[in-house]
């Protein structure tokens, strides 16, 4: 009997329309009534409603097309944002694969901001240490680990941030269209190393625009559309679904 | 050790690294920059007070180095307040940490300049003839740590609201500029009309500053200043900490 790893119940958020109150104390003081009116009203809908289940190891992907809530629900179960109404559980250590340099200071060295990674995403100083040689190994930087990342390719930000990952063990992965970036080559050991999480039981939750990959690695797939769930179950069905929509 | 606590303690370590790697990283003098700017204050108000205006004051660079440093302090991390969440947004959109670790770094890192520069403050006595107390010992710590609850709470609320009022940032600068006039900096507090002095203890800066330069230059305290600026330091770290733990939650979303 597997456990769930992630379950979301019903979930809706909404995100107010922030420009009232961005726009100042002045705005805000000069427009109360409009403001608090704009506030209730002016919400926008992110996802109406989404409910799903992943169990542990279980390989999940996520489709749709732009802005319809992807994002919205990685966000969730990183615990970045929080639902307006429903539930979202999560049974495990979460680990966000973190888009292209985000989490990454520009001036400071590649090694610098392994640890900045690693402790930032819950680990310890002295584990990310540990690993820190293997972690360069295998991003094959070389010796450009030691010099500020501003001068680093994209291709080689996106490989320091797999390789930080890859190396710390998480229980939930949150994939968001990282594969994308890197040269072939290295697309491939990414995907071995996701093959790996696998076979060690790590759930992860795939995000991707690019099927084939979806295809390759997911148990099953939920297609996301109008914010809410569109259709749930194997990767085969539900892409060509969507493919043909 | 608490978990949650251990994990803020290494965050604070990477950070406070990160911080003074990027700051020093492309400047020749580094740490003298922190205490360049104090000193060229320094330099202009002796020259505005002492030169122009003929204040009574004894020592007068000395008196003004006592105050405007742990000023500095203030000033700089309060300053910074606004912005600190808002240019570590991307981290704080992906992953979940405590956040509140960004303005008290930022607070950090502004004491530890400000420690540094307690080594001018010694040169400046040296050079007028005056030597250290032993207070020093137990007095600088404890004034360090009121100084540290009390910036960190305003900085804490302050990079808070901000992020909800981005006018913040233009406030605050008024604000510092005004609180500095009103803290007794650059004058003594023997030298407000006495009708007004009673409401000297109303500006929560001010017994700190007092107390500061009072260790610095006497050795002693006054334990009314002391527990008065205990009281304002207690008080607005948990109206630091309380308008953080309404709000932290809606930081992924708003940024």
């Amino acid at each position: 009997m597997s456990k769930t790893a992630v379950a979301f119940d019903n979930v809706v958020k909404n995100y107010p329309l922030y420009h009232q109150i961005t726009g100042g104390i002045k705005n805000f003081l000069l427009n109360i009534p409009k403001a608090i009116k704009n506030f209730k009203v002016m919400r926008y809908q992110a996802l109406a409603g989404v409910s799903f289940e992943v169990q542990q190891g279980e390989t999940f992907g996520i489709i749709g097309n732009n802005g319809a809530g992807k994002s919205t629900i990685l966000s969730l179960i990183a615990g970045v944002i929080l639902p307006n109404s429903g539930k979202v559980t999560v049974n495990g250590r979460v680990l966000p694969l973190l888009e292209l340099g985000s989490g990454f200071h520009h001036e400071l060295s590649g090694r610098d901001n392994i640890v900045l990674n690693g402790v930032l995403m819950g680990y310890s100083r002295t584990l990310i240490t540990e690993k820190m040689e293997e972690i360069i190994a295998f991003s094959e930087i070389g010796e450009f680990i030691d010099q500020p990342i501003r001068a680093y390719s994209s291709g080689m930000l996106a490989r320091l941030g797999f390789s930080v990952v890859a190396h710390l063990d998480p229980e939930i992965l949150l994939i968001d269209e990282i594969l994308a970036v890197g040269d072939l080559a290295f697309q491939k050991k990414c995907l071995n190393k996701i093959m790996g999480f696998k076979g060690k039981g790590v759930t992860i939750i795939f995000v991707s625009h690019n099927m084939d990959d979806v295809k390759m690695i997911c148990d099953r797939v939920a297609w996301i559309d109008g914010h809410k769930v569109k259709m749930i179950g194997k990767p085969g069905e539900v892409i060509n679904a969507y493919t043909s929509n | 050790m608490n978990t949650s606590l251990k994990r803020f303690i290494d965050l604070v370590v990477v950070f406070t690294d990160k911080e003074m790697k990027v700051k020093y990283k492309s400047s020749i003098l580094g740490y003298v920059w922190s205490i360049a700017h104090p000193l060229a204050l320094a330099l202009v108000f002796f020259i505005a007070f002492k030169m122009i205006m003929r204040v009574q004051i004894e020592q007068y660079a000395l008196f003004l180095i006592c105050g405007l440093f742990p000023w500095q302090w203030f000033s700089n991390s309060v300053n910074m307040s606004p912005t600190v969440f808002l240019s570590n947004a991307t981290i704080i959109k992906k992953v979940n940490f405590q956040r509140n670790v960004i303005p008290f770094v930022t607070v950090l890192q502004d004491m530890i300049h400000f420690l540094l520069s307690i080594i001018v403050i010694l040169i400046f006595m040296y050079i007028y003839g005056r030597s250290p107390s032993l207070s020093w010992i137990y007095g600088i710590p404890l004034l360090v740590i009121i100084q540290f609850m009390i910036t960190y709470g305003i900085t804490l609320m302050i990079s808070t609201i901000n992020l909800f009022f981005r006018d913040m940032e233009r406030l605050t600068v008024i604000f510092v500029t005004l609180m500095f006039y009103c803290t007794p900096i650059i004058y003594s507090e023997s030298m407000i009309p006495e009708k007004y002095r009673i409401y000297v203890n109303l500006n929560p800066l001010a017994p700190l500053m007092i107390s500061w330069r009072q260790l610095f230059l006497e050795g002693t305290f006054n334990w009314v200043s002391i527990l008065v600026s205990l009281g304002y330091s207690v008080g607005f770290l948990l109206l630091g900490t309380f308008i953080y733990k309404k709000l932290s939650w809606k930081f992924g979303e708003i940024l």
